[in-house]
């Protein structure tokens, strides 16, 4: 079997199980969790695998390569010790909301009321914040999964297409589209706001996650006709010429050519899109209402409401960040390729 | 940020010969490009021109249909001069503020970050993960850790706690004062030592007879000792506090910016010994000049009453959450780039008597000058628009830390102006094109040029 009948075979399942996992939650909890669980474990094993080897295998060069002749540094051993002091000091910096989160999203709300002990451990571990959260955040975690997967996908497919026409073929004022295409992507989204939410008003999709799937496709494209553009330019023009030769047409060479080559292309915009489309914001809480909405705007609003029992948030934060950050620790080297080659979208 | 191809050995420029004659394969070309084409057209500059047009209404209210009437610019002449604009300038005042310290922020603690890995270190890895891991959150959850963390109560303030110290007692967002401070509550001696400091750097370029950068580094440093100077002799315990600014003068100020950087740029031109072009430059110079004497700032509609406008110490809290999510980007952009750095230029360096620091200040910075300008192009965008993160962090309605990007969305949503929400969106758009256009343009010509 191919990596692509894994992949769908994969998907297939692993949705099938998620799908149960919601549907059945209802009626009989425990069962439907037990079985929802189980099918999506193993469909995203089924998908996971063949497609961590085939990354691992392919991704091996590193983005950051130290010169193996790097002379030892300032081989002092005190401005070593005060160079990892500092380090060490910096990360505990950074991971100390991480720490904060996880503690209170752990306590009672009783005792994550308590201000001055917030840095404490919990005296008991409480799950029931996650359950809660979970009760209250599944039919957004579900929106976003759904936004998120079926928006990458397109904007990928795309992006991959328009990447290809404006690498390899010359057509008349193609120096003009690229970067007209590109601005799109600086604009800062509240100035198309209202247009747009009266567009996805006028079709009749306002209030449903479809608007919003619309709304990051096209607003996708830029950044992704940009990466497949930039990594097909490096593609040997002499092999395409090569297929022309043997009667493949634009179709062909895309298909036999191009596409096979692009796999790393398609893991790093799959993966930019992903984070970002999950963490967007802005369309989110225009174009949906309650039912709809993804998890970062039902958890600011969660956050942002007046009595909060704040173990609840964090909980929520936990929950709305676990699927970037597992992205990201995973394949972090094609995160950093997609944050260097492409841009950053705010 | 790469906006243009890999230009290293470069196969990519060439495109399909075999398609300069008319086939199938060049219509399928234009066919399959054209969907996106045509989506872009429509959502972004379709909408963008329906904003724009919007922005020129009176159209307030919810029905979708109301009637539009034109009514020129009143809508922005309303934003930068009528009372109920304060907001707006308030918000602008913010954006400035915050732009500043988080672009900076960014760029010097990842520059640090990145040097101070690439002394190799071990388990570089793992560090690299911790420092970029907050890139992977989006803004909104961020925001709330740091709405948690900065909450005056607990968080950040009962960390001395731990310590054994007392708690801190500092409110962080919502604090609601802006920044002030009085020269004469600064101890005289420290004054003088900042004095002296900056007076230090100007000798020493004279001294080394860089007479260009005693120049550039000198008209700023005069500038700030006069200011300073006039602070001190001006103060009256009775008056508004200092470190304020009033928004009647912005007009001036942003003449006298214009014209001193035309200046200097004109000095640095002659220095060069480009007298026509110094001489081209000079006419827009004088032209400004011409124009700010015959009164010409003074056809700007302007607040009537003088408003104070500073730094809001409520923004602090902002900006450190910003940085603690974005310096990790700036750190991976910097270590690729001194990875990049060839080994030889170094060891060269090294040869010659530079010091490890020297090293990295002479031959590493300068060489990662475009780095450090797409790194500043895409954070400026980001926090000139930012609208997640305060609106997780402070909602939309804490004035102390709001931005433009949060006031489109409250006008339009909250108080059904649509209108003065597009003149809010357009003044929005102007800005970040401002920034990214002549970006855009600049690396796409390199590109070409190759």
């Amino acid at each position: 079997m191919s990596v692509f009948t894994w992949i769908i075979l994969g998907l297939l399942v692993g949705s099938l199980g998620t799908y149960l996992l919601f549907s059945d939650r209802g009626r009989n909890p425990d069962h439907g969790a037990l079985i929802g669980g189980i099918a999506g474990a193993v469909g995203s094993l089924v998908l996971l695998i063949p497609l961590w080897i085939y990354v691992y295998v392919q991704g091996k060069q590193p983005v950051y390569e130290l010169p193996k002749d790097r002379p030892p540094l300032s081989g002092k051993h005190l401005t070593r010790m005060a160079l990892y002091a500092f380090l060490i000091l910096m990360m505990l910096v950074y991971l100390l909301p991480v720490y904060t989160v996880v503690v209170t999203s752990l306590k009672t709300p009783k005792e994550a009321g308590k201000l001055a002990k917030v840095w404490d451990l919990p005296t008991e571990i409480n799950w029931k914040s996650y359950e809660t959260a979970l009760d209250e955040l599944g039919p957004q975690l579900k929106n976003s999964f759904i936004l998120t997967i079926s928006a990458t996908i397109i904007s990928a497919v795309m992006g991959s297409m328009n990447g290809y026409v404006l690498a390899k073929w010359k057509f008349p004022g193609a120096n003009i589209i690229f970067p007209l295409m590109l601005f799109g992507m600086f604009i800062p989204y509240q100035s198309i706001l209202i247009p747009l939410f009266q567009f996805v008003q006028d079709i009749d999709l306002g209030g449903t996650i479809y608007g919003l799937i619309i709304a990051h496709v096209v607003y996708g494209l830029p950044i992704t006709t940009l990466i497949f553009r930039n990594y097909y330019a490096e593609v040997p023009t002499e092999m395409l010429e090569a297929g022309a030769i043997d009667g493949a047409g634009f179709f062909g060479i895309y298909r036999w050519i191009v596409f096979p080559l692009s796999l790393p292309g398609f893991v790093v915009v799959i993966i930019w899109q992903f984070t970002q489309i999950w963490n967007e914001f802005l369309f989110a809480v225009t174009l949906t209402d309650q039912s709809s909405q993804p998890i970062t705007v039902a958890l600011a609003l969660l956050a942002g409401g007046e009595a909060v029992n704040w173990n609840l948030p964090m909980a929520g934060a936990v929950l709305a960040a676990l699927p970037t950050l597992v992205v990201y620790i995973v394949l972090g080297r094609y995160f950093i390729r997609g944050l260097l080659a492409g841009s950053v979208k705010g | 940020m790469q906006v243009s191809a890999n230009r290293a050995g470069n196969p990519g420029r060439k495109l399909l010969r075999f398609t300069r004659r008319i086939n199938p394969d060049r219509v399928y070309a234009i066919l399959m490009i054209l969907p996106s084409v045509i989506l872009l057209a429509i959502f972004v500059y379709g909408f963008i021109g329906q904003t724009l047009w919007w922005s020129l209404t009176d159209w307030a209210g919810l029905e979708k249909n109301a009637e539009k009437n034109y009514i020129k610019l009143d809508n922005y002449k309303t934003l930068f001069s009528d009372i109920t604009g304060m907001r707006f300038r308030q918000e602008l005042v913010n954006t400035f503020f915050f732009t500043l310290f988080f672009v900076g922020g960014c760029l010097i603690l990842g520059f640090i970050l990145a040097v101070v890995l690439d002394q190799n270190v071990k388990g570089e890895g793992l560090f690299r993960t911790v420092f970029l891991f907050p890139m992977a959150l989006s803004f909104a959850v961020t925001g709330t850790i740091w709405r948690w963390l900065l909450n005056p109560g607990g968080g950040i303030n009962a960390l001395p706690k731990m310590l054994g110290a007392d708690a801190w007692n500092y409110r962080w967002i919502n604090n609601r004062s802006p920044y002030t401070f009085n020269w004469h509550e600064v101890p005289l001696t420290t004054t003088l030592l900042i004095i002296a400091v900056l007076l230090f750097f100007i000798f020493r370029q004279i001294w080394r007879r860089k007479y260009l950068a005693t120049i550039y580094l000198g008209v700023p440093m005069a500038l700030l000792f006069l200011w300073m100077w006039s602070d001190w002799v001006s103060w009256d315990d009775t008056q508004a506090m200092h470190g304020t600014f009033n928004w009647q003068d912005v007009p001036r100020y942003v003449v006298a910016v214009i014209v001193i950087g035309f200046v200097l740029y004109m000095v640095s031109l002659l220095w060069h010994g480009k007298r026509r072009a110094a001489l081209i430059l000079g006419i827009p110079t004088a032209v400004v000049l011409l124009w700010y004497a015959a009164g010409g700032t003074d056809n700007f509609p302007n607040v009537e009453f003088p408003e104070a406008y500073g730094f809001n110490i409520a923004l602090v809290g902002v900006i450190i959450a910003a940085v603690w999510q974005m310096s990790g980007y700036t750190m991976a952009m910097y270590l690729a780039g001194i990875r990049g750095v060839p080994e030889e230029l170094r060891e060269a360096a090294r040869v010659d008597g530079c010091s490890e620091w020297q090293v990295y200040m002479r031959i590493v910075l300068p060489m990662l000058r475009p780095i450090t300008l797409s790194a500043a192009i895409v954070l400026g965008h980001i926090s000139l628009k930012i609208f997640d993160l305060i609106f997780a962090m402070a909602g939309i309605d804490h004035w102390p830390v709001s931005v433009p990007g949060v006031q489109v969305y409250y006008t339009m949503f909250r108080s059904n102006k649509f209108a003065v929400g597009s003149a809010i969106a357009i003044v929005l758009l102007i800005m970040v094109a401002s920034v990214v256009i002549p970006y855009l343009i600049t690396s796409l010509r390199a590109e070409h040029e190759l």
